[in-house]
Parts: structure tokens; sequence; C-alpha cells
């Protein structure tokens, strides 16, 4: 059985990407509810290795702990986490150089994550879309109030004084190569994504559009995708928890469980 | 004297492929210098990143005439990765500098609009099955259910079809997503961060007799 002579149709270009979404704190990862209270969920290196072998499409780690602290960026315990993974990987968490952006993709990352440098650095994102290339810069934009409301960085906690789709043009602009769009309100609540707001931003750019925020069951994955116009769907709770009881477990669907859930 | 020498021009993924090889039973070495290009049975060029950056970087660390010597030497197979791949060609529309020229053709911008004109998102950025023409060692060992981790906005177009070695899909058309003519060969995707199809892939290339 090889690929000589395979047909392929459209459906084999690009399925759409469904990407745990995990939350670094230190050395724990652990997962919030509207950006606030968050709880143990594990060890990076087991979850990672866990993931590694339900080989799942890509991998983004949000360092929530070196956002808030402002702490140098941890390149080798990042190097660590990435050698047992041959999966891409995207990281990110108060990047602000391009030496810490040049660090963070050579220590094994694809992508780097940039949020509150969209508003503090900008020339940060020009400059490693110039550098590495656009595909290595993912954009995450949260939002607070849906498709009306605001953009906040820094952990949600500074209202950057712009709507959605206006900062997701921003960030095309600047550079980004991808978008991450995070729903703060439903961020960890398992109610479901806002379409709504997954719509406007990807209408608005030419770049794919990560929808994120309010998974809650595998079927709801698709949604972003048929309905919105996502490119991918990231998930946090619904690949750790087992339920909304949220008991720990790491888990992703099969390769033919996920053809299911997009129709393929 | 490892199995694989990685070329390291400071662009692109080393430590995974490095890594990927090990697991693959391999020995790898990453080579910052040229001169540990000498006497490796097998040479990966991986590459994210700009066109020219690569190219004016291959000259300048001195990697280029070393490689053109192995290549028309032809006893050591060259394996490149994404950008590794582009490098392959005459040149590329992304940027000025001449490629390596090894496998004639030229690297062009994805089209932003589909056939039946629906817009294409660009980069091409997620997993896609391939297709072969034809049989040949490096994707021996690949499912035909075999799809990998494309991420790139510009793809290959070979002056000669023979030298095809993978097509995918993407956008409507079909896309080159592997190069092989003699011992050279290209993939469009990441091996490295394509799990076990990767996988498959880089056991092959180890198993590549010069």
């Amino acid at each position: 059985m090889t690929v000589v002579g395979v047909e392929l149709t459209d459906d084999d270009a690009e399925a759409p990407r469904v990407i745990p979404c995990l939350l670094l704190e230190g050395d724990r990862l652990v997962k919030t509810q509207r950006f606030a209270e968050p709880a143990y969920v594990g060890d990076p290196v087991n979850v990672l290795s866990i993931f590694n072998s339900f080989e799942v499409d890509e991998i983004v780690l949000l360092d929530i702990g070196a956002a808030r602290a402002r702490t140098p960026t941890p390149i080798a315990q990042l190097r660590h986490y990435a050698e047992e993974c041959f999966i891409p990987l995207g990281y990110g968490g108060g990047l602000s150089t391009l030496a810490e952006v040049e660090a963070v993709l050579a220590a094994g990352y694809e992508k780097v994550v940039l949020n509150t440098a969209l508003d503090r650095h900008p020339e940060l994102v020009s400059e490693a879309s110039r550098v590495f290339g656009a595909q290595a810069v993912v954009a995450s934009i949260d939002v607070v109030g849906g498709v009306g409301g605001a953009v906040r960085t820094e952990g949600a906690t500074h209202d950057v004084g712009a709507g959605p789709v206006a900062w997701a043009r921003r960030a095309e602009e600047l550079g980004a190569g991808e978008l991450l769009i995070t729903s703060v309100d439903r961020e960890g609540t398992m109610e479901g994504f806002d379409l709504e707001l997954v719509a406007a931003v990807a209408a608005a750019v030419g770049i794919p559009v990560i929808a994120h925020g309010g998974a809650g069951r595998r079927k709801q994955l698709a949604e972003p995708i048929t309905s919105a116009s996502a490119s991918a769907v990231a998930a946090g709770s619904l690949f750790v928890y087992q339920g909304t009881n949220r008991g720990v477990l790491i888990n992703y669907p099969t390769r033919p469980q996920l053809e299911r859930l997009m129709g393929r | 004297m490892s199995d694989v020498a990685v070329v390291d021009i400071g662009m692109g993924n080393v430590g995974s492929v490095a890594n990927m090889v090990r697991k693959a039973g391999g020995t790898a070495t990453v080579a910052a210098d040229p001169a540990q290009l000498s006497g490796a049975p097998r040479v990966v060029l991986p590459g994210v990143g700009a066109f020219d950056e690569a190219m004016v970087r291959l000259r300048e660390r001195g990697f280029a005439p070393v490689l053109d010597q192995l290549v028309e030497r032809g006893d050591v197979p060259v394996l490149g990765i994404c950008l590794g791949m582009q490098l392959l060609a005459d040149r590329s529309e992304e940027g000025v500098e001449p490629g390596l020229g090894w496998i004639p053709g030229s690297v062009r911008r994805l089209p932003a609009e589909a056939p039946d004109g629906a817009p294409v998102k660009v980069p091409h950025m997620g997993w896609s099955r391939v297709s072969a023409p034809r049989a040949h060692p490096l994707i021996d060992e690949l499912d035909a259910d075999a799809r990998f981790y494309f991420v790139h906005s510009y793809a290959y177009d070979p002056v000669d079809e023979g030298a095809v070695l993978l097509r995918a899909r993407y956008g409507g058309r079909p896309i080159v997503a592997g190069v092989a003519a003699g011992p050279v060969m290209g993939v469009q995707f990441h091996p490295e961060k394509s799990h076990r199809h990767g996988l498959a892939l880089l056991r092959s290339f180890l198993a590549a007799a010069p």
C-alpha cells in the first residue's frame, strides 16, 4: 500500500487542523475559565508525549506564567518539551524581542504566538514575519464581549481600544501569517464557540483563522470550519478534561473520528 | 561518522530533523560548518524562511560549493526539506538570488485564487495527503493514506515532469510536494513534524545507499 497512483481530491487538501491549546505556568500545565482560576492539568512532558502518541495535528503552548511575570523565555525547558514531539508546535508568552523569537524557533517550534506584542511591540510582528516568514508568526487576539466587543492583551487585563475585526486587520497588515482568535467569555466554559466572532474575523482577513474558546463537545469542533470560515480550531478543556465535571483526561479524536466530525 | 549531516545555516528546525533521524534509528550531525559535510554519507538541507536569505547564507558560509561537489560526484543522497527543497531550483519568485539549480525549475507563489475563482488562503498551512506518479525508494514505505504537515507560500515548478516525486492538492489545483533527480531529492512538507509518516520517509532516506 503506497502513495503511487493515489487519486487526490480537494478533500485531501489541507484537512482542517484541530489543535490542543495548552497553558503553561512555570513547569506545569494548567487550565483556566474565562482566563481566571488556573487549575492543574499535568506535567508538560507527559501531556505532550500523550498528544504526540495521539498524532495530533499541532499544539499551541501558551505560557501564561511567563507572560504575566515577564520572566525570560525558558528556552532550555522549551527545547526539552519539543524533543519528543514530532508534530508542529507553537509557543507564546510575553515574547517581545526578535532574539526571543529566534530562540524559540531554534528550540524546535514552528511558530511563535504574539499577543501583547501586537500592542506594545508591533514592529516585532513585522520583523519576525520578514526574517522568519509569515507562517512562523501567529497573532493571538483575545476578545471580551464578542464581535462587537473589545480586544484585550496582557491576559485580558488591558483594553487596547480596538474591536476584534480592526485588530485582526492590523495583525494581518503587520505581517502575521495566521490568527488565533480567542473568545475570553467562552474560554474554559465548554459552552460552544462564539461563531459570530470567528466568522466576522475570518471574513475580514486573507490569512488563516484558528477559532478558540468554548469547545465543549467534539461535534462542536466542526462548527467554526463549516459555519464560520475558520481554517482551524483550537481547544483546551475539551482535550484535557473528560467532561464538564473537569476530571483531567488527556484525549483527542482518532483520525477516522476527525474525518467523520469534519464531514469528510 | 554520522549517518546524516544536517546543514545548519540558522534557518529551520535543524534540531527537530536531527531528533527524528535519531528516532528513525540513525545518527545525525548538525553541520554549522561545511567542513563537517566531508565524508557524510547523506545530507539533509532543511530550511524555513526566505529564499534569498538562505541562498546568501549557503554561499557566504561556504556550503554551496561543497554541496555542488557532492551532488556532482553523485554518491551522496541529498534531501531538501521545505525551503530546502525550493533551494534546489534555479530561482524563486520570492527573491532575486539564484538557487542551487540541481533540479531545473522555478519556485512560484501559490495562487490566491482557485480555478473557480474562490479565494485561497496563503500560506498553505496544514496536513495534506500525497500521491506519487511512480515508485521511488524514498516513498516506498509510505501508507496510501500518508499525510504530511505543509507550511509554505511557494511551490516548485520543475522543468522536467519526470522530476516530480510527489504531488498534493491545494486551492483546487495539484501542487508539487516532492522532487527527485538522481541523488538529489526534496519534499515540500516537514517530515520531522509529520509523526509516523515523516518517520517512514526518513527511515527510507537512511536506507538509501549512496
